[in-house]
């Protein structure tokens, strides 16, 4: 079984290899291709579940090349995976799986470099979530962000992708490179790149400097790759840009692996060693509720579908930060099956527009108006997906914000619930307006746009399609991605997950594990634990947000007949020049926000830590 | 002395971000990212220095002499053909932007706002 | 934002940032003072344990070989991106290569940077070959060898010969060796998995002569590989960036 964990990289990366050294050979060969690239992704995939299911009852690690420690002295590298990072994983493969069966038909035409880049972006993703070494961490990093700079700009004949490819590639370059600088200084420090031995060297000592300037520079890297405001400007570039199936995977977890990475390294090493929990925990959750909001607020102004949901991811980024920053193992809990719920819908959502884009060529919201009504089958999915981005139970959704609500609630912070629900009315209320509109043609066709309309003008190269019917391959992965939204949502795993949480978050245990092989049957949590189960607030939160998406959506498309609301919503007022101001689309802006971001949250924590 | 290398770093990643945030050019861009990592090689290498040391190579010292750390020295390769990786990426991504738009401005690449 | 403006906002934040940065520099033991433990362990065991003399290369391709095989990816995965990006495109076309770009004001390769150029060809490949296969003894290795070969072809092209280099790296050899390379390192891992072993444990003999060529089971036979593949991403990153600028053209059928 361990070996799995050293397959479910090789793997991957052998193939994709494989795939380019062949090239000649598969050169006519599409459906060889795409066969071997779903097949190794559905293998993948495979592989994380049984590592998933098998972790349950403890942490398993894997030393590479049979290095073990000695005397507490780690000399080579492990992957330590328990559930929790083993299902991140196993999302990732699942995604890509679902990618490859949709590029299928997507792309007519496509280079053997695209399949062995997706492969080589899941060895990443993949590497990235298992592995216990910091500087492994940062390798697995960089290779996920090169495949996807490269695959961002898959169409350079446009201004957009360029644009995109550039911001994406430059702004998550600056991030990792002083991530790179945060590992120097701490193995400066500590003469260990493991994460276990960093983390019970520091825990020895009191709170230091220095392992505040390092963590700060470690999560550098991870704050701009989870697109935390101020450092997410790239997403929406990117996103808009990039081809559809790889938006699903850059929303649907690339994102999340950038939380993830947050909260490994402040459980796994900078835990025990900061102390002032209470102030550290206010100060990711400010962060993860600014962004929530506004990633929702830039989310409903925006008519090109693509960017729309890109905006929505930010947001949702936003809420996972604050479920992480809660530190509870509730919080933790919630934010799993969140990110869980939210990378099916969402991928739903991203694969809906891929399908728009195929048929009708535009994603333009305004230029869509009506157009899209006789993609019944895709109407469907993507208003119910919409549903579910709203938390409308019994979406996975809506068990996750309701998790970090409830923990949000039981630790002194009650007014969390109503932020959540207004976010994700604002998230929900564009991606139903959209619904409404283009599907279904109701209300008014807005304002022509004249500079959005040029934007989506140019989507048309992305794919070939306009047939008569999308293809079966093209409309099974988003139904898939929907329905196990759902039986996420219905699967009673609240115990199993929190468990995992609680094991998450025990930095004692995970040393114990790693350094002497021990293992450790019942982990310490650092707050009490919170029954973990479907409650009636949860519920009721779900139904609230979704019913005000609806509403919402409804005033959006019928805004003209409601004289009040017209004069605040027209493109060109003052809240555009705003806007544009902050996401300017130039490197120089986003490089400043990032230096100036750092330096303030630098400031906070020498004023918690000094 | 003892910090000054540290000190180095940090004025390195900042001229480099410098030229970063105040160029007009890509290919200038480009190099100050370069610039930039350049300061993550002086930081990990001067973080394993050993005074009075020699070089971790024992093919004609005795086995045992004390060494400067192997280890960040094997990170700093890592960093580098990293590095090489990313800048050759960009460098073609700013190759089609001049040759399709004409320009080398990030300014003028600009195509989403907002 | 206004130049002006951005370049105060940056100026602030990069002050704050640095200040805080040599606020936190008061923990680190000063230059010259690296405390260990993970450097002196390593040199306690790198020689006997692997019979490598080159500590480095035992810790880039033993110790922390999975990382490497990471990195190695990364060079694959940019090459194929260059190869995606620099692609030709609908509405290129490309033009007959020759040496020189017609339409190009270059001015012809002098008589000296020719002969010179081609002089070294001969040896930099001995020596690239030689980097590479030395990565047990000395400050050699894999990636440092890889790259000098690539320089040899390069020179081909300084040397005024376009032709003659795209004549000896064509994309699919350089593709299938880059791959192989890549692959071969990831699987020298498989191999060990398949033996039982865990994933890159070094299963090959170790040899008798620590340094020597033929020691360090797989630390000689990885960097092999690596220099194989490094040399072929670098080979056609450049030939791409070559064809983008010499031969694709707009227009055209």
């Amino acid at each position: 079984m361990d070996q799995l964990f050293a397959l479910s990289v090789a793997v991957p990366l052998l193939v994709a290899a494989a795939l380019v050294g062949v090239k000649p050979l598969l050169s006519g060969r599409r459906r060889t291709l795409d066969a071997l690239a779903i097949l190794t992704a559905a293998s993948v995939a495979a592989m994380l579940l049984v590592i998933m299911i098998r972790t349950d009852g403890g942490d398993r690690v894997y030393w590479f090349a049979g290095f073990r420690p000695f005397h507490g002295i780690v000399i080579g590298i492990d992957f330590a995976a328990g559930p929790l990072s083993a299902g991140l994983a196993a999302l990732a493969a699942v995604l890509v799986t679902a990618v490859m069966i949709f590029s299928w038909r997507y792309f007519r035409q496509v280079a053997t470099y695209y399949h062995a880049l997706m492969l080589t972006f899941l060895a990443g993703m993949t590497g990235f979530c298992l592995t216990g070494d910091i500087f492994d961490l940062f390798v697995w990093f960089e290779l996920m962000g090169v495949s996807a700079y490269a695959l961002t700009a898959y169409r350079p004949e446009e201004r957009g992708p360029i644009q995109g490819a550039l911001n994406f590639a430059i702004t998550n370059s600056v991030g990792a490179y002083l991530s790179l600088s945060g590992i120097g200084l701490i193995y400066g420090r500590t003469g260990a790149l493991n994460m276990a031995q960093i983390g019970a060297y520091i825990s020895r000592h009191p709170p230091d400097r220095l392992v505040a300037v390092a963590f700060l520079l470690i999560i550098a890297g991870l704050l701009v790759k989870g697109a935390i405001v101020p450092f997410h400007f790239w997403l929406a570039d990117a996103h808009a840009v990039a081809p559809t199936p790889l938006c699903v995977l850059f929303s649907g977890v690339m994102v999340e692996l950038g939380l993830y990475g947050i909260a490994r390294v402040y459980w796994s090493m900078f835990g025990s060693a900061l102390g002032h929990r209470a102030a550290i925990s206010h100060l990711f959750l400010a962060l993860g509720v600014a962004t929530a909001v506004a990633g929702a607020l830039f989310c409903f102004r925006e008519r090109h579908i693509k960017r729309l949901l890109a905006f929505s991811t930010i947001s949702h980024a936003g809420m996972f930060l604050a479920g992480i920053a809660l530190l509870t193992p509730l919080g933790l809990a919630g934010t799993a099956v969140y990110v869980a719920g939210h990378a099916m819908v969402k991928g739903a959502l991203f694969l809906c527009a891929g399908i728009v884009l195929h048929r009708l060529g535009s994603v333009n919201e305004t230029w869509l108006h009506g157009r899209g009504r006789h993609l019944r089958i895709t109407g469907v999915l993507f208003t119910l997906a919409g549903l579910g981005l709203a938390d409308l139970p019994p979406f996975g959704t809506f068990l996750g914000k309701g998790w970090i609500e409830d923990t949000g609630s039981a630790h002194g912070m009650p007014w969390l619930t109503p932020v959540f629900i207004l976010c994700a009315i604002l998230v929900g209320g564009a991606v139903l307006r959209v619904a409404g509109g283009v599907f279904y043609g109701l209300g008014d066709p807005p304002a022509e746009d004249r500079r959005m309309a040029q934007e989506a003008a140019e989507e048309t190269s992305e794919t070939d399609g306009g047939g008569q019917r999308t293809p079966l391959s093209m409309l099974i992965p988003p139904a898939v991605l929907a329905a196990l939204a759902v039986a996420i949502g219905l699967t009673p795993l609240g115990p199993a997950v929190e468990a995992a949480a609680v094991r998450f978050q025990d930095q004692a245990a995970y040393d114990a594990t790693v350094l002497h092989g021990a293992h450790v049957a019942h982990p310490v949590a650092p707050f009490p634990v919170e029954a973990a189960g479907v409650t009636v607030p949860d519920v009721v939160t779900g139904l609230v947000s979704a019913a005000g998406a609806l509403l919402l959506a409804c005033l959006a498309l019928y805004w003209r007949r409601l004289p009040a609301l017209r004069r605040g919503y027209e493109p060109g007022t003052g809240l555009t020049a705003l806007a544009e101001g902050f996401q300017s689309g130039v490197i120089n802006d986003y490089v400043t926000w990032m230096v100036l971001g750092l330096a303030c949250i630098g400031g906070v924590l020498a004023l918690i830590i000094g | 002395m003892q910090v000054f290398p540290f000190i180095v770093v940090a004025w390195i990643a900042g001229v480099g971000l410098y030229g970063i945030v105040t160029s007009r050019n890509l290919i200038h861009q480009i190099v100050c990212l370069i610039v930039v990592q350049s300061s993550t090689y002086v930081l990990l290498l001067g973080v394993g220095y050993v005074t009075g040391a020699v070089a971790p190579y024992y093919y004609d010292v005795p086995v045992h002499t004390p060494a400067v750390d192997p280890v960040v020295q094997a990170l700093a390769l890592t960093d580098v053909v990293v590095e090489a990786a990313v800048t050759a990426l960009l460098l073609s991504v700013a190759i089609q932007a001049h040759k399709r738009f004409g320009t080398l401005d990030p300014h003028e690449l600009a195509e989403f706002k907002g | 934002m206004r130049p002006a403006l951005r370049r105060w906002v940056f100026l602030a934040g990069a002050a704050g940032l640095v200040a805080f940065y040599l606020w936190g520099l008061s923990g680190l033991p000063g230059f010259g003072n690296y405390p260990g433990p993970y450097g002196p362990a390593i040199l306690r065991i790198a020689v006997a344990q692997t019979h490598a003399t080159g500590v480095v290369s035992a810790v880039n391709f033993e110790y922390r070989g999975f990382d490497t095989v990471g990195e190695e990816f990364i060079l694959f995965t940019a090459a194929a991106g260059t190869a995606i990006v620099l692609r030709m495109l609908r509405g290129e076309r490309e033009r007959p290569p020759a040496d020189e770009a017609r339409d190009r004001d270059v001015p012809p390769t002098s008589g000296a940077v020719r002969t010179v150029a081609l002089m070294f060809t001969g040896p930099v490949v001995v020596a690239g070959w030689w980097l590479a296969s030395h990565a047990q003894a000395n400050p050699s290795g894999g990636f440092q060898g890889g790259v000098v070969l690539a320089t040899a072809f390069i020179l081909i092209y300084l040397a005024g010969e376009f032709l003659t280099f795209r004549r000896l790296s064509p994309t699919a050899i350089a593709d299938a060796v880059e791959a192989a390379g890549a692959g071969g390192f990831a699987a020298i891992g498989l191999a060990a998995v398949c033996l039982g072993l865990p994933y890159l444990d070094n299963f090959l003999p170790l040899g008798q002569i620590p340094g020597a060529v033929s020691s360090s089971g797989t630390i000689a036979l990885i960097s092999f590989f690596v220099g194989l593949e490094v040399a072929a991403a670098f080979i056609l990153i450049v030939s791409e960036l070559l064809e983008q600028t010499l031969l694709i053209r707009h227009g055209g059928g």
